[in-house]
């Protein structure tokens, strides 16, 4: 044991303030004050940092992940969440660590995944006394099991280079059954590997495969969407240069399937904006990364000799760094006339940012020709002086027609409803 | 296997620490260790380690602390014996060791300082894998990031090691993202300098 005399009170205060402050413990003085980088090594392009320049306002931000534990239902940021006039938002759900993206039978059982916590989570339809909805745990021990996607009576869960069913999962719910794999043909990349998948109108199940870092040109394999039968065979690759999708829908008119893209970082605190992209020709078009961003500026380092014109241009730009996730069109009938046929968004919020953004619901509204007419922020509230309250995930229009909305940092499902 | 001969070094310790019911080391008298952390103490001592294998927990952050009980606790992360330890612990329990183990005093590195050599290959590492860019330009963490710096150098070894196969999923990718291009001397040196900061 080290002896602790030398420490006492004075080291554990300063200690205290290392965190904020950044000094040095007195017991490091033979060594220079920082570890700070010479200026001109650089990161591996693998790196999930790689493109961070030098600067102390650049070594202020990091990403970071929310805990482990739900926030106990008393202390959610309920009376923090704003939304229009006739409309309100209540707690659905409470005590999902990490909830993520989510996807909901027809009996109303909805099914969440998690990223951090290994966990996928059913929650019940019927309400209890006090409005909530119970929850169970159907799987733990999942390696970043993001994506969840219901058909047919069957739950498909993606972990980070796999995906099983869950056969019969409503029967299932105290959880225990083994799955059946239907494919683990895919990398194994942490960085931008957990998944968000969705089956589409055609019966195929939808797989992104994000780039395995910051920027990079990827390998053929990364950076893209794949489609695949729902046994996982026939897969193909239906869109390229997407960095990282973790969320996507079909529009219930033209049955093309529109997703979001999370934009490279470290190029400024503004550029390159999220997108949010259609896809019209499958496994024809190149939505830009690594060489254009956000539909009209070409990348510093990867852009040379390109033009933003070769590439499929967004349909709408959803702010920088803003983490647009989770999006659904609505198809219910209880928000008002103005809503059908419009985009949820959910935004995480940004790290690479001084001043955060994003950390709201959007909606975009598409006009008679169909394309996107306007964006504005439907539920806000979660960001609060740059601090978050909550970060919300994924959205989905539940069967009566109300908006749920999952909250990774809290482990919370919100409802959104409207009422004249 | 060295740091593996110093997990099961920590057993008897636990067991000592147990059924005793008391602290074998002192904490500074001007610094009591939680009652909490009595059984902590025995094996992780009170800030600064001294036992191979078992990791420095003075002035680790909170929040940190608390992700990786859980980790301990859902066996996403498998270190004997603190799997059988978590086994039991209610979310309440997590938060409360992530607060009293912050209060421990920041580990010291008490040997000579890491010569000049050492030094330029590691803050070449360092600058290259961007360790500064989450971990702070001092090492100490924040949020959910621990502090490194002073931490053993054959558990920074093993762990960089472990984030790199895999072997240890972090509680966020982040570590193992990064740890996928760092090459073994480039381990050995972070470890030694960190561990001498």
């Amino acid at each position: 044991m080290t002896p602790a005399q030398s420490r006492g009170l004075a080291a554990a205060l300063a200690c205290l303030g290392l965190g904020a402050l950044g000094p040095l413990p007195a017991a490091a003085q033979e060594t220079k004050a920082t570890a700070a980088p010479p200026p001109t090594v650089q990161a591996d392009k693998g790196s999930a940092l790689y493109g961070r320049p030098d600067g102390t306002g650049a070594a202020k931000l990091a990403p970071v992940a929310g805990p482990p534990l739900p926030t106990p239902a008393a202390k959610l940021p309920l009376d923090k969440l704003k939304v229009a006039d006739g409309f309100k938002v209540e707690l659905y759900a409470s005590g999902l660590a990490n909830a993520r993206s989510m996807t909901q039978a027809p009996d109303g059982t909805l099914f969440v995944g998690t990223r951090t916590v290994g966990k996928v989570y059913a929650v019940l339809p019927q309400a209890g006394a006090d409005g909530t909805h119970e929850v169970k745990t159907i799987a733990s021990g999942l390696h970043r099991p993001n994506g969840v996607a219901f058909h047919d009576g069957a739950l498909y869960v993606a972990e980070l280079s796999k995906i099983s069913r869950y056969d019969d999962i409503l029967k299932h719910l105290d959880g225990g059954e083994q799955p059946q794999l239907v494919t683990d043909d895919l990398p194994k990349d942490e960085a931008h590997g957990w998944k968000f998948i969705a089956i589409g109108p055609d019966d195929k199940l939808y797989v992104p495969v994000g780039a395995p870092g910051n920027i990079q040109l990827p390998p053929d394999t990364h950076a893209q969407i794949r489609r695949m039968d729902l046994d996982g065979k026939n897969a193909e690759v239906i869109a390229r240069g997407v960095r990282n999708s973790v969320g996507f829908d079909w529009n219930p008119t033209t049955k093309q399937l529109w997703f979001t893209d999370n934009g490279r970082d470290w190029v400024s605190e503004d550029i390159p904006n999220d997108e949010l992209n259609v896809l019209t020709e499958p496994g024809k078009q190149h939505f830009g990364y690594p060489f254009c961003h956000q539909g009209t500026f070409t990348d510093p380092e990867y852009g040379w000799g390109h033009s933003c014109s070769e590439f499929t241009a967004p349909a709408a730009l959803l702010g920088p760094h803003t983490a647009s996730l989770g999006m659904r069109f609505y198809t219910g009938t209880q928000f008002p006339d103005a809503y059908k046929g419009a985009i949820f968004i959910a935004q995480h919020g940004s790290w690479n940012r001084t001043t955060k953004l994003g950390g709201d619901v959007l909606v975009a509204k598409l006009g008679p020709d169909g394309k996107v007419a306007s964006t504005e922020p439907f539920l806000t509230g979660f960001l609060q002086d740059n601090k978050y309250a909550g970060r919300p995930v994924d959205v989905l229009v539940a069967k009566d027609g109300s908006l749920l909305v999952s909250d990774d940092y809290n482990g919370a499902i919100y409802r959104v409803s409207y009422a004249k | 296997m060295r740091g593996l001969a110093g997990l099961f070094q920590a057993l008897p310790g636990l067991a000592a620490a147990s059924l005793a019911g008391t602290a074998i080391a002192a904490p500074a008298a001007d610094a009591p260790v939680p009652e909490r952390l009595t059984a902590c103490v025995a094996c992780h001592g009170a800030g600064t380690s001294a036992s191979e294998g078992v990791p420095s927990l003075g002035g680790q952050q909170g929040d940190y602390v608390v992700t990786q009980l859980f980790q301990f606790r859902e066996k996403q992360r498998e270190a004997a014996p603190m799997n059988d330890i978590a086994a039991g612990f209610s979310d309440d329990d997590l938060r409360a060791y992530g607060e009293a183990i912050a209060t421990l005093p920041a580990p010291e590195w008490s040997g000579p300082p890491a010569d000049a050599a050492l030094k330029e290959r590691a803050q070449a590492a360092i600058a290259k894998h961007q360790c500064t860019s989450c971990h702070g330009a001092d090492l100490a963490g924040r949020d959910a990031i621990p502090r490194i710096r002073a931490q053993r150098e054959e558990y920074l070894a093993r762990a960089l090691s472990a984030y790199k196969s895999n072997a240890r999923p972090g509680y966020d990718p982040a570590m193992n993202e990064v740890a996928q291009d760092l090459k073994d001397d480039e381990i050995r040196d972070l470890a030694a300098y960190i561990a001498r900061l």
